[in-house]
């Protein structure tokens, strides 16, 4: 039972519960009485419904009662978006559809029953009557003049144009020598796949006017507001659970419909009712991340300096807003100029509606996007220039020096030092060795790449003033008589581990075993308040809150074990399961301070008893962790398959707190990042039909595909909070998709290939090498 | 993902089963390892009123050598075929080919009677057996026959056997002396499945002609197919590269080949003569180890 100290590579709490399958996720959820949902869900892209007839579905044995979006109007608040852009348009979305359909998937009526089988079954009982619309599932086409409209309320597609604009434009487009290089980017459609999907079960309990949501949410603390809002059961009434959620990736970063339709139908019901998604609901229900067409245009001097960035993004939002829809491509357009002094930037985002469901955060939400385009741009410029990537690379860096630093997009860099990175991975990777490689092969007919991918992410989101909700986090700690801590956390981890990194912060800090601090969260009725776990904040933020509660907590223990000890607070230090002066001499056991504390026979005149503290941090800036990835790739010359052989990441979060976690979010974000690059795709077709609407179809990243991943990190402090900790949770994802690419580029560019979008299927890059070899 | 509801039959018999089957026509289904039929009742693509369980017909599985041939029983998993010493020893082409199935829980779960009466058009099976020229055992109400397994394969998801027939074995020759055989097999990256699958058993001359080529390939068409033309063209000929790169070139030929979002029709032609190539390739290094030894 040693002491467990921050920065130690300790094994996770969470873990055996989850790895023996006895944790409780939504689907283990029974109430006495419970009913189950099941949706009848729109088979068109686009449609009026010209009638919907429940009559044999509500006549089916053991079905309770079918509801209509008609039925619900104006009795269910409308799927909420939190997003403040200047002027966005904000379609109506209701829960369920009412006259008009606009994807595949969308709820239009739900069956409720006594059984998940019996709900099912009814479903395809649901007579729907609809009368197809014209469908718009190109961006571009949306934009186009005469485009069939996915709101006819709307005059046109664009749901909103943000511009972002620094530096001396004039002065750069009239300097000589300035090179122009202009590419297309396409960053696709990705599909989450948590491993749990989205389930809620919904109690309404008449008497007391009290509704409890078990949801699987990374966000239960705003999801009770905005439950609240739609179900018309005030605030004070709802208690909202987030239980065990088996991964979210931002996918459960949002409010629902069927959230609120379990709400209203427990309400109007009195009986608790359940929902629990299908894996085909949902590919095509849960939000989607990325879908942007990115065009860039690239101002470089003859040395390889870049020193202007313009960007048109074509962000394609679907049919409607999920919580932060629109927010999400304008991260891209903020963190485009990456981890370079780039002094002209110009960027416009034009959100679009198409007939798709709608996109969402997925894990890097928006800064993917920005380091594809940054990532692939700096290669580009070696090409273009020939150049080695490295050095266009370090030559762009700011100076380590140069931090705080201020940039063009309107952001200030906390800490850095991307040289670092770099060098450490080349040396890793032995880079020199491998370009000799490289050669090599070449001459054999092989195709050796080596991408790389220097990074910046804008993490621990973040200060309230940038954030719609706010940006704070609340933490509690609590020591019981018997000397166990007891921690409250308004974040919602859902697999990252907090619950093993927060008792750590609390066992260093208060020098007890880790085993006697246990960490709630997730429970609305337990945490009085929170925003929760997304955007790589909860330990930086949430962990920070707590850290200070401990601090707190350790200023008034040591007033107790002073008054008691006859010597100043200032003198004691908290070890080994002690309150005591630093050589020792004088002592009290942690247990006889709280003791003392809770019992209050002698306190100290002015302390109050107990010992509880709580805090609301709340940071004055984002951190911006980075780090440098480097691929290494080979190209099949007869088929196109890409080999990934090595793949090496130095990441640097800040102040590592345990590098197995840290070590753990890497993996599995490189495992996205690099499933995007090579094999991940949401398809639609010209009619809105999802053509990967099973994981058949949908090509999920495994474990067998991936090499053994190199991983390592460097330290740089933020001064953002007191811990020092920038966030890891999106890293491996943002990192790693242009690392990827670049290798692949790289290893063709013998051939002339300059680009290739995603995903780097092998028909792509055989078609590629087929007319290669015929010119 | 919730089937439709449905009746669970356990026979104790195979009598039982096939009487069962016979019953319910074409309302009944077998039920082995559950690892294709119950995905496409969850989607609900299949919607039997009875399920019938073979799964409790144990002495369905097994391995064993008997005289010139390895027999397998159709209920055994991929799991025991891919782990099996007499298999590695006797037939590797096997365990070769089980190692490629899906994941470690379809293994153990699957069966290889299951995966040919399936006859999912990307399975890996039927490319072995296809290859290995065996014969595929069934019993109905009728009595018990064997199937030639070029003859097994009828179309799309369809074979020879009759609804109430129960494929009971696989029973596979033995290679004989100079024989080597190989699969080689590209992944498709969602399902796992082969984008294509190709097994090569060739038999050598003493003077390095090819005595007899076999070849099955799986994923490029509606059903596994011989390739005839391959074997025709490497027939007799020394087995140089030259020879193979020639006979591989005809590994699609006169066939509908499927297309989807990872491969178009003219890529996975191309991918067949690839892999062909590559399963040639490999047969006749060990077809060549095998003389030697
Ligand atoms: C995630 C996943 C990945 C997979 N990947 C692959 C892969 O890469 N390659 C591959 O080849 N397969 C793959 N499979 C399929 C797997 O191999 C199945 O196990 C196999 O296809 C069917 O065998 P089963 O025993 O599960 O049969 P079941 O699913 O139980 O039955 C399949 C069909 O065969 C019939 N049937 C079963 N046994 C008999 C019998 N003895 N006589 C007559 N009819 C019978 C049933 O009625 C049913 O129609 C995968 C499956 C899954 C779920």
């Amino acid at each position: 039972m040693a002491t467990a100290l921050l920065g130690e590579r300790i094994k996770r709490k969470e873990d055996p519960r989850l790895i023996q399958g006895r944790g409780h996720y939504v689907d283990d959820i029974v109430l006495p009485g419970l009913l189950h949902l099941a949706f009848a869900r729109s088979p068109h892209a686009h449609a009026r419904i010209k009638s919907v007839d429940v009559t044999a579905a509500q006549a089916a044995p053991g079905v309770v009662a079918v509801y209509t979006g008609a039925d619900l109007q104006g009795k269910v608040g409308m799927v909420p978006c939190a997003a403040g852009i200047e002027g966005l348009k904000v379609p109506e979305h209701p829960c369920l559809a009412v006259d008009e359909v606009r994807y595949v998937g969308e709820p239009v009526a739900v069956v409720v029953a006594n059984s998940a089988y019996t709900a099912r079954d009814a479903v395809e009982q649901v007579e729907v009557e609809y009368d197809p619309l014209p469908v718009v599932v190109d961006p571009e086409k949306a934009l186009a003049p005469g485009a069939p409209r996915v709101h006819s309320k709307l005059a046109d597609n664009v749901a909103f144009v943000a511009k972002l604009e620094g530096g001396d434009w004039k002065a750069l487009e009239a300097e000589p020598g300035i090179k122009v290089i202009r590419q297309r980017l396409i960053n696709q459609r990705l599909a989450p796949v948590a491993m749990e999907t989205r389930g809620v079960v919904a109690s309404y309990s008449p008497g007391e006017d009290l509704l409890t949501v078990w949801s699987s949410t990374q966000i239960p603390h705003i999801l009770k507001t905005q439950l609240a809002l739609m179900s018309g059961v005030e605030e004070n009434h709802c208690r909202v659970i987030a239980p065990e959620v088996g991964g979210g990736f931002g996918s459960k970063l949002n409010v629902y419909g069927e959230e609120g339709v379990a709400c209203y139908v427990s309400k109007a019901l009195g009986r608790p009712v359940k929902w629990i998604e299908s894996r085909r609901e949902n590919l095509q229900a849960t939000i989607h991340g990325r879908d942007q067409i990115n065009d860039v245009e690239v101002y470089v001097r003859p040395d390889g300096k870049v020193a202007g960035l313009k960007c048109w993004i074509i962000a394609d939002l679907g049919a409607y807003h999920q919580l932060l829809t629109p927010a999400i491509p304008t991260l891209t357009a903020l963190m485009i100029v990456g981890a370079y002094h780039i002094p002209c930037v110009f960027v416009e985002t034009k959100g679009v509606f198409t007939n798709k469901m709608a996109t969402d955060a997925y894990r890097g939400a928006g800064r993917p996007e920005a380091t594809y385009i940054i990532e692939r741009v700096m290669d580009l410029v070696a090409a273009e220039l020939n150049l080695d990537p490295v050095d266009v690379r370090m030559k762009n860096f700011p100076s380590p020096k140069d931090f705080p630093l201020a940039l063009p997009t309107g952001v200030t860099y906390d800490s850095a030092n991307y040289q670092r990175t770099l060098k450490k991975v080349l040396k890793a990777a032995g880079y020199t060795k491998l370009r000799k490689e490289q050669e090599r092969l070449r001459k054999k007919g092989r195709y050796l790449g080596i991408g790389l991918s220097t990074y910046v992410e804008i993490c621990a989101m973040g200060p309230s003033s940038r954030m719609p909700a706010g940006g704070w986090e609340f933490g509690s700690v609590r020591i019981e008589p018997t000397g166990k801590v007891t921690v409250l956390s308004g974040t919602s981890p859902h697999g990252q581990g907090e619950e093993t990194t927060f008792a750590q912060i609390v066992a260093s800090g208060f020098g007890i075993p880790y085993e006697d601090v246990t960490v709630l969260h997730g429970d609305t009725g337990v945490v009085p308040m929170g925003i929760g776990t997304f955007g790589s904040r909860t330990t930086a933020v949430g962990g920070t809150a707590i850290y200070l509660a401990v601090e707190r907590l350790k200023k008034k223990m040591a007033r107790i074990a002073a008054h008691k000890l006859g010597v100043k607070p200032g003198e004691l230090e908290f070890k080994d399961g002690k309150v005591q002066t630093a050589g020792g001499e004088k002592a009290m056991r942690f247990l006889e301070v709280v003791a003392e504390a809770i019992f209050a026979k002698q306190l100290p005149p002015g302390v109050e008893p107990g010992l509880v503290e709580q805090c609301v941090f709340e940071p004055a800036n984002f951190t911006f962790p980075f780090g440098a990835h480097l691929a290494v790739v080979e190209v099949d010359p007869d088929t196109g398959e890409v080999r990934l052989r090595n793949y090496y990441a130095v990441d640097d979060c800040g102040r590592v707190l345990n590098p197995m976690l840290v070590d753990g979010q890497i993996h599995g974000g490189l495992v996205q990042g690099i499933g995007q690059a090579l094999w991940e795709e949401h398809v639609y077709d010209e009619n809105g039909q999802l053509l990967t609407g099973t994981l058949m179809d949908y090509a999920v990243p495994r474990a067998h595909q991936f090499p053994w991943f190199e991983t390592a990190t460097t330290e740089t402090p933020t001064r953002v909070n007191p811990l020092g900790a920038k966030g890891v949770g999106e890293a491996g994802t943002i990192g790693s998709t242009p690392a990827i690419v670049n290798a692949v580029v790289d290893a063709l560019r013998p051939l002339g290939v300059r680009h290739i979008d995603m995903p780097l299927k092998p028909e792509k890059i055989w078609r590629v090498l087929r007319s290669a070899s015929a010119a | 993902m919730i089937p439709q509801s449905f009746e669970y039959h356990v026979p104790r018999t195979l009598e039982e089963a096939s009487r069962l089957a016979a019953q319910f026509g074409a309302d009944g289904k077998f039920l082995a390892g559950g690892h294709s039929l119950i995905p496409m009742m969850k989607l609900r693509l299949a919607a039997p009123k009875h399920l019938i369980d073979l799964t409790c017909l144990r002495d369905l599985a097994y391995i064993r050598e008997e005289g010139e041939h390895v027999r397998i029983g159709a209920l055994t998993t991929h799991f025991r075929i891919e782990s099996s010493a007499l298999l590695k020893e006797k037939c590797p082409l096997l365990p070769e080919t089980a190692r490629e199935i899906g994941d470690v829980q379809v293994r153990n779960r699957g069966t290889i009677g299951g995966n040919l009466a399936h006859s999912d058009p990307a399975a890996d099976w039927p490319a072995a057996v296809l290859a290995l020229e065996a014969e595929l055992r069934a019993v109905s109400p009728r009595g018990e026959r064997g199937m030639a397994a070029k003859d097994f394969f009828v179309d799309l998801m369809t074979t020879a056997l009759a609804s109430d027939e129960v494929l009971v074995e696989i029973k596979v020759p033995q290679l004989g002396h100079g024989t080597g055989a190989a699969y080689a097999k590209l992944h498709h990256p969602a399902s796992g499945y082969a984008m294509v699958g190709v097994a090569a058993v060739i038999a050598l001359r003493d003077n390095g002609a090819v005595e007899r080529a076999a070849v099955g390939i799986t994923g490029v068409g509606p059903k596994a197919y011989r390739a005839f033309a391959v074997e025709t063209a490497l027939h007799g000929k020394p087995a140089t590269q030259a020879h193979l790169n020639a006979a591989a070139a005809h590994a699609a030929e006169g066939v509908d080949v499927n297309a989807d979002l990872y491969a178009s029709a003219e890529y996975r032609s191309h991918l067949a003569r690839v892999y062909t190539r590559r399963a040639l390739e490999a047969a006749v290094k060990r077809a060549r180890a095998a003389a030697t030894a």
